[in-house]
């Protein structure tokens, strides 16, 4: 049993990991001892880690096939950049209007596609998101393929840390609510679920606003560290990558998305010195992982101190 | 079900072994083939598209910088150095590059050549920027490229070796006003890349202070290869002139299949048709009577030309394209550089291009201007019988 | 009028295309519910093997085709063989993702192998000769494509309806367990299914090379998928509804690039896809069986 005193010594032990993981990277970042090669890893590690937790709550959790997280990503990345430099705003506005259009085109998208079981579900997802990126394309406004550039290099570690955390806990907390639980009986059996009473149709939409939001967010902090935003970035390829770290993680596992955010982060970089033969290792490194383990390296586990506990040989 | 508690330290831990695997990956320096320069070895970094949608013009690109590397270095080297090449695939996409960038930087180069297309230039420059390294674009056309248009200010470390698009656009609609009289025109290109979209504005602008009417826009993406539908369009409109900023291998069958429906009148486009691919797709049939602005001409009789198209074929077995030949100039402006500088320091590297004064490339006799950009006679070719004919020449 | 012809010329050799590809799509998602993503690429394979067979080996055109057909069988046996029948009693989505990777795989193995740019197909391979009927500029390549696929999908309705193989692809579609209980092995079918859809996406791939005049690696992503679209535009696992879908997606291209705006041909396209989705998610053809509890 646990007291009231060891759940606050517990929290402030937590509170403390993370401030303390935080001063250390960004001790790094400051005294430059990590290189500019690391931070950008770094980056674009905390923004995989953010779309691939955003996607698992749509594709694992809800068991919604969603092909088209790239076009949420394009949408926040849009507005943040746009309110950012054509408006003036500040950037904590740009990472909330992102979040703010990013939602709403998920909603706009979910509400009706939602209807559709499966694969069509997939495909028009897949179809919604290239319409985004062609539509982007040909919007003389944002400049069309061009795209905006000269974004002002604004997203730090600290916004960063704080989008990952974020997202983190409002993914797991979620998950851990009532809400959450209705979401998982959406993705177990949807006609049981609806038998029981759960409008299985606003918890469907419910999860897609939100991991809308959070790509929506992810985009936001992409553009202002990559300096430049353009359709292209945003296409099929790009959520074809959110998927693959979901899938190779585990669906229905937030720890797997992260593991699986870092892994791929690192894998592609490691393989930069080999341009020719790049793309062909990470497909059999796709196709093997695959075959071996298809569930996905959690599987739909979570990490906790149970599983740890059991690991170590806990006292109890 | 377990805790929130007990989910929240889950997620610490994940981050204690992101901390992990990035400390881990500090042990290892970005590994290269080519580690930090050796006594005598300048590093060069090629920051090119090797995959993706335009994987097949960084490729030549990169054919043409390495053809260039290999020569310099049979011939003694630079400074008595050789050249070392650190070839990198930047993905076509922009934080792909930035990230490259930043790995040739922790390679120590003295200069990165490449990418090619515009925006992909733009995620590399804030990193070589902020290192002091110059850059060279072989092909990148966007007039924002070198200078920053919010304050106007050339960026330091940009150069380019190509036209800017403002310029093509421009040549060919004064070409069609003044030379062929034209008054009415379509534009037919490629809404998806930047550069055809440029030349495309441009054209619009000048050809319409001439006097001339613009009868529609019409538009394709990349790859695809069927337009008889717009083209029937276009027909009906009857313009006495067509204009198709793209890429050879979307425009080659363009023209085929408009000269197919009957589409006699002359068209125009810009050095993106530079390649032996518009006379095998097209035949040299449908290309007569069309026209484009480019650095140069392939079939140029210039000695320098010709002893680079066959210096290239020998090695790699195929025809170089404009982005061979550009990529090929990189490499020679960055070691007339190198040569004017005396010493292989990229801040001094940077200053030296600022001042190159008529480098003699295969793309043209060059001047590097104030906004970095190469000021060189355009050149407007005809297709004729196949061949490639120089129409004009025009000093800027 | 006569601009309307026309543009129902073109797309009807665009569709028929598509047709063969979507095809393949179907049948395989039919047999075992599986979006194989890599088949724009054993398309584009196929374009390949039709070109070496032409300026290599020297052969005309029908040999070529035949040759990228077979080696394609070939190919999609080996592909379901290693890549997808481990995973048949996994997830759906686990199969998907390793399509992918077969997909990026056979992409960048024939980069690595052939180089990025575009071969372009000798004239000795196909000379063009343009018929003019009533002002209508018909040329054979159009007559040359449309003709073979039909003829392809005739020979396939055949195989489908008539024959033994085809019985069984059939039963297996409906349901595998019978099936298995009949007696029917259903590794071979599925292999058989497979053969079959690649053989005709590689004639589709050296159609493309015809028409086109050039082929390059990357070239199966767009098709591809359009075709995958088609493909569901017609009711996923459903052949005819695959023929139907190819054509309507070659015509409807055709026509928004000729009357509407060619700027937005791909995102109407798109968008009329999920118009359909809403409308009748189950496809022109398909039955909607309802799900049982």
């Amino acid at each position: 049993m646990q007291t009231k005193k060891i759940k606050w010594t517990r929290f402030l032990l937590e509170t403390a990991l993370l401030v303390v993981l935080f001063s250390l990277v960004q001790y790094g970042i400051s005294t430059r001892m990590l290189s500019q090669y690391y931070q950008i890893n770094l980056t674009s590690m905390c923004i995989n880690i953010i779309l691939a937790v955003s996607l698992n709550l749509i594709n694992g959790f809800t068991g919604q096939l969603s092909l088209g997280h790239a076009g949420f990503m394009a949408v926040g990345a849009y507005t943040a950049v746009i309110m950012t430099t054509k408006m003036d705003y500040p950037l904590l506005a740009g990472l909330v209007g992102a979040f703010l259009a990013a939602s709403a085109a998920g909603f706009v998208i979910g509400v009706p596609t939602l209807r559709l079981k499966g694969d069509y579900l997939a495909i028009a997802t897949l179809a919604l998101g290239e319409i985004i990126r062609v539509t982007l394309q040909n919007i003389d406004y944002v400049n069309g393929p061009a795209g905006i550039s000269g974004i002002p290099k604004l997203t730090t570690w600290a916004w960063l840390y704080g989008a990952v955390v974020l997202t983190i806990l409002v993914v797991v907390n979620l998950i851990n609510s009532s809400y959450g639980r209705a979401i998982i009986s959406v993705r177990e059996d949807e006609i049981a679920a609806e038998l029981m009473g759960i409008n299985t149709t606003k918890y469907k939409v419910m999860a897609f606003v939100i991991g809308a939001g959070f790509a929506g967010l992810a985009g936001a902090l992409y553009g202002h560290y990559f300096y430049i935003i353009k359709p292209e970035t945003f296409n099929f390829m790009k959520s074809f990558d959110i998927l693959v770290m979901v899938v190779l993680g585990g669906l229905g596992s937030t720890t797997g998305a992260v593991i699986a955010a870092i892994f791929i982060t690192v894998l592609t970089a490691a393989l930069q010195p080999f341009p020719e033969i790049r793309m062909i290792l990470y497909a059999l490194i796709l196709i093997i992982v695959m075959i071996y383990r298809p569930q996905g390296l959690m599987g739909n586990k979570e990490l906790s101190r149970q599983t740890l506990g059991r690991i170590w040989g806990a006292r109890r | 079900m377990l805790s929130q508690k007990r989910r929240k330290i889950a997620i610490l831990i994940m981050m204690v072994f992101m901390l992990g695997i990035i400390a881990g990956c500090g042990q290892k320096a970005p590994t290269t083939e080519q580690p930090a320069p050796a006594a005598g070895a300048i590093n060069v970094g090629i920051n090119v598209e090797l995959s993706g949608g335009v994987a097949s013009y960084g490729t030549n690109a990169k054919d043409g910088a390495i053809l260039a590397i290999e020569q310099i270095n049979a011939a003694g080297g630079v400074l008595g150095k050789q050249l070392n090449p650190i070839v990198r695939d930047c993905k076509s996409i922009a934080d792909e590059a930035m990230s490259v960038s930043a790995a040739l930087v922790g390679d120590k180069i003295v200069a990165q050549i490449g990418p090619l297309v515009s925006g992909n230039v733009a995620g590399s420059t804030p990193i070589v920027t902020e290192n002091k390294i110059p850059l060279i674009a072989p092909a990148a056309t966007a007039a924002n490229v070198t200078v920053d248009e919010k304050t106007g200010v050339t960026r330091d470390y940009i150069f380019r070796v190509c036209f800017i698009d403002p310029f093509q656009g421009t040549l060919m609609a004064q070409f069609a006003a003044d030379n062929l009289k034209v008054k009415t025109a379509v534009v037919y290109g490629d809404t998806s890349s930047d550069y055809a979209k440029g030349l495309a504005e441009y054209f619009k602008k000048t050809f319409t202070e001439k006097g001339g009417t613009i009868l529609a826009t019409e538009g394709f993406v990349k790859d695809d290869r069927d337009f008889r539908a717009t083209l029937t369009r276009i027909k009906g409109l009857n313009p006495e002139f067509i204009y198709v900023p793209g890429y050879y291998q979307e425009v080659a069958p363009l023209i085929a299949q408009a000269r197919d429906q009957g589409i006699t009148v002359p068209m125009g486009g810009g050095d993106g048709w530079d390649s032996p691919d518009m006379v095998t797709v097209a035949k040299a049939a449908a290309l007569n009577k069309t026209y484009f602005t480019n650095h140069y001409s392939s079939q140029d009789t210039d000695p320098k030309v010709v002893a680079f198209v066959q210096a290239y074929k020998a090695k790699y077995n195929k025809e170089p394209d404009a982005f061979a030949a550009l990529g090929y100039d990189s490499v020679q402006l960055m070691v007339q550089g190198l040569k004017d500088a005396q010493v292989a320091d990229s801040v001094k590297l940077a200053e030296a291009l600022a001042k190159i004064k008529n480098f003699d490339g295969i793309t043209g006799k060059m001047s590097i201007d104030a906004n970095h950009n190469p000021v060189k006679a355009g050149v407007i070719i005809e297709f004729k019988d196949g061949k490639q004919v120089m129409n004009s020449r025009i000093q800027p | 009028m006569q601009e309307l012809i026309q543009q129902l010329v073109n797309g009807l050799s665009l569709g028929a295309i598509y047709a063969l590809i979507a095809l393949g799509y179907t049948m395989v998602y039919g047999i075992i519910k599986l979006i194989n993503f890599a088949h724009g690429d054993v398309m584009m394979v196929g374009g390949f093997v039709g070109f070496f067979s032409v300026t290599l080996l020297g052969t005309n055109i029908a040999v070529a085709m035949l040759l990228a057909m077979a080696i394609c069988a070939l190919l999609g046996i080996i592909i379901e063989k290693v890549a997808y029948r481990p995973l048949r009693n996994s997830s759906r989505i686990a199969s998907l993702i390793t399509a992918i990777g077969v997909s990026l795989l056979l992409e960048y193995l024939t980069i690595f192998l052939i180089g990025p740019n575009q071969k372009v197909f000798p004239e000795t391979a196909f000379t063009v000769k343009a018929y003019n009927i009533g002002g209508l500029s018909i040329l054979n390549k159009d007559v040359f494509v449309f003709v073979s696929a039909v003829i392809l999908m005739l020979v396939l309705q055949y195989i489908i309806k008539y024959t033994k193989t085809g019985k069984a692809m059939r039963a297996v579609s409906l349901d595998n367990e019978a099936a298995i209980l009949m007696g029917i092995s259903v590794d071979k079918t599925i292999s058989m299914t497979f053969a079959i859809g690649s053989a005709l996406a590689a004639a589709a791939g050296v159609m493309v090379g015809v028409y086109y005049s050039t082929i390059n690696p990357l070239m199966g992503i767009v098709p591809g998928l359009k075709a995958f679209v088609a493909a569901v535009l017609g009711g996923i696992g459903i052949i005819p509804g695959a023929m139907v879908g190819g054509f309507v997606m070659g015509l409807l291209e055709t026509m928004v690039s000729g009357y509407g705006n060619s700027l937005y041909r791909d995102a109407v396209s798109f968008g009329v896809l999920i118009l359909i989705l809403l409308v009748k998610p189950t496809g022109l053809f398909g039955k909607d069986t309802g799900e049982k509890v």
